[in-house]
């Protein structure tokens, strides 16, 4: 495949380099430096990614499948090598299972309305868990509300984990044509017993979603070791661009599955009496997608593949560790969850501080952190809380961050006494 | 280390937030309603007791929120007593103008000088909202209406 070629690297980056390679963590806000504690919610971008939609655009841009010129077979192979290199991280039987969407809300949206409407039967229920973002909530219930669908809940323990016997129990309480449920939880950073929940659901009959959007960012996933049915993630947040997200599924759910959206790029035959789907993936692709975004995101995945996951892992691991330790020695402050497997998110609250002061607080000290309920309201109700603030790690992120976080939050209780 | 924040969150806002004075459901009320902020989860509902000659006789709230919105709706309390709705109408649009610019036109206005504390707000636009929230709800129960509408 003629593969458009990037800015070759020196092979092997270490992750003490990598920070090098994100030009906004250089600058300051408020006149100190930044300190970014927020990439959970989206991740800042290397230069290579910057670096190859740039390129694109000033070098090899047109609309992809389309053109019979030069420029367009040149953007389309750019295009298409990006579908290889997910297919790749992933570890899926072929490109073909990979379906480019705008983000993991629209990778949700699409089989709630394609595997939703269109295979799952009539008398099976979904499973979703109480620790879902919204987007893995909402597009269900739209669901239901429109079909009668039964929508089950597996709880979260006081540990912050789902609740297994409870998962066991609402498999066992009816049929269940697919249990959609979070890889890791963007609140509490607990990462879900993957192989157990899909085996027990296939054991089932169901079928397995997981929303990968933190998941993928902290740890590698493959999805036939996993024997998932569909993985979705989100661009953004695995330091690549806005605007492009991934749904992977086996190949012979995609078939069966009736498209999401129609229009061009998606069809082999139209005429005024019927038309006919183009083969997958792009049966899924109905108009012109985020061309630039895709190639960005492919480079993207370059990038953390010359870091390696092990390396990444370990990082985040050590600084979880830490911020643990650090956070539990803050007079006052409640840390969420106790997780024995987490990545790097951890949420917090003072008792009598609400999190959007604390927030504003941390910003005067140049620490971007959220605040409020993380689009997860349900988890937040379990919790007792409205909001809490949110600190989430990256590979760029240093121990020496977290310290200045523990620090800042000691002051932000002082200046509240 | 936190520097400038003081204009924000001056002794007035801590202490109106911390011990709120009007931070209770009142007994018997006449008006009541609600106003939420999805985007931050800040909420308040805000209760109305009227004197005879219609005018507001007492203002009581139930907020969750942050610092600036508990201790906005306390201030509002304390500001808005004795006065008829349409004079509160016209504090409301004046310190709407205040957390949003920092200046409410009137510096003599006595109203208003009660609520300058709160003028910090303007220099943190994501933070006006909780400001202006109980605001909100207090114009809806005097209109009759149960929920805010967001701005
Ligand atoms: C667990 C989880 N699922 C889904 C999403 C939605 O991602 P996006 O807004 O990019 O669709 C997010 C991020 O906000 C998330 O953290």
């Amino acid at each position: 495949m003629n593969v458009m070629r990037l800015p070759k690297e020196p092979a092997a980056k270490t992750i003490a380099d990598a920070r090098a390679d994100f030009p906004i963590l250089g600058e300051k806000v408020h006149g100190v430096p930044l300190i970014y504690l927020d990439s959970a919610a989206s991740a800042q971008k290397p230069r290579a990614v910057i670096a190859a939609m740039v390129e694109t655009m000033e070098r090899q841009y047109a609309n992809v499948h389309r053109g019979l010129h030069w420029m367009s077979e040149r953007a389309t192979d750019a295009y298409e090598a990006a579908r290889v290199a997910v297919a790749r991280l992933l570890n899926a039987r072929e490109p073909e299972e990979i379906v480019f969407v705008r983000n993991s809300t629209e990778a949700i949206n699409l089989v709630a309305h394609s595997y939703g409407r269109g295979v799952l039967e009539p008398g099976q229920a979904l499973l979703i868990s109480e620790m879902e973002h919204h987007s893995n909530i909402v597009p269900w219930q739209l669901l239901r509300d429109e079909r009668g669908t039964g929508l089950r809940v597996v709880p979260v323990t006081d540990a912050g984990e789902l609740d297994l016997s409870a998962y066991e129990r609402l498999l066992a309480a009816g049929p269940v044509g697919l249990v959609s449920i979070t890889h890791m939880s963007n609140v509490l950073g607990t990462v879900t017993p993957a192989e157990r929940i899909i085996r027990l659901a296939h054991e089932a009959g169901a079928k397995v979603l997981l929303d990968g959007s933190q998941a993928i960012v902290h740890r590698p996933v493959d999805v036939q070791a996993l024997d998932v049915d569909f993985y979705a993630f989100t661009g953004h947040k695995l330091y690549g661009p806005t605007g492009i997200g991934v749904l992977w599924a086996r190949r012979e759910l995609l078939e069966r599955m009736p498209p999401f959206l129609g229009g061009g790029e998606m069809i082999s035959e139209v005429t005024f009496e019927r038309s006919r789907w183009a083969p997958v993936p792009h049966k899924f692709e109905a108009g012109t997608p985020a061309i630039v975004e895709a190639i960005g995101l492919g480079a993207a995945i370059r990038y953390l593949e010359e870091i390696g996951y092990p390396a990444i892992t370990a990082h985040e691991a050590a600084l979880t560790e830490h911020a643990l330790a650090r956070l539990a020695s803050v007079e006052g402050l409640r840390v969420l969850g106790q997780a024995q497997d987490r990545g790097g998110v951890v949420s917090f609250a003072f008792e009598r501080i609400h999190a959007h002061d604390v927030a504003t607080l941390l910003d005067r000290s140049g620490i971007a952190v959220r605040a409020g309920h993380h689009c997860a309201e349900p988890l937040m109700r379990r919790f007792g809380l409205d909001s809490t603030a949110r600190a989430s790690f990256a590979l760029y992120t240093t121990s020496g961050e977290i310290d200045a976080l523990a620090d800042a939050l000691a002051k932000v209780r002082e200046f509240f006494h | 280390m936190f520097g400038d924040l003081a204009d924000l969150y001056q002794e007035v806002i801590l202490e109106h937030s911390q011990r709120p004075r009007h931070g209770k459901r009142l007994a018997c009320f006449d008006a009541s309603a609600k106003g939420d902020n999805p985007m931050c989860g800040d909420r308040v509902q805000v209760f109305v007791k009227h004197a005879p000659d219609g005018a507001i006789a007492d203002v009581g709230f139930e907020a969750r929120g942050c610092a600036i919105s508990v201790a906005s709706a306390d201030l509002m309390a304390e500001v808005v007593r004795g006065r008829s709705a349409a004079e509160v109408k016209e504090i409301a649009g004046k310190f709407r103008a205040l957390a949003r610019t920092g200046h409410s036109g009137n510096p003599d206005d006595e109203a208003l000088e009660a609520l300058q504390p709160l003028a910090g707000v303007h220099s943190y636009p994501s933070r006006v909202k909780c400001a202006t929230l109980a605001w909100h709800a207090l114009l809806a129960a005097l209109q009759g209406r149960k929920e805010a509408s967001s701005e």
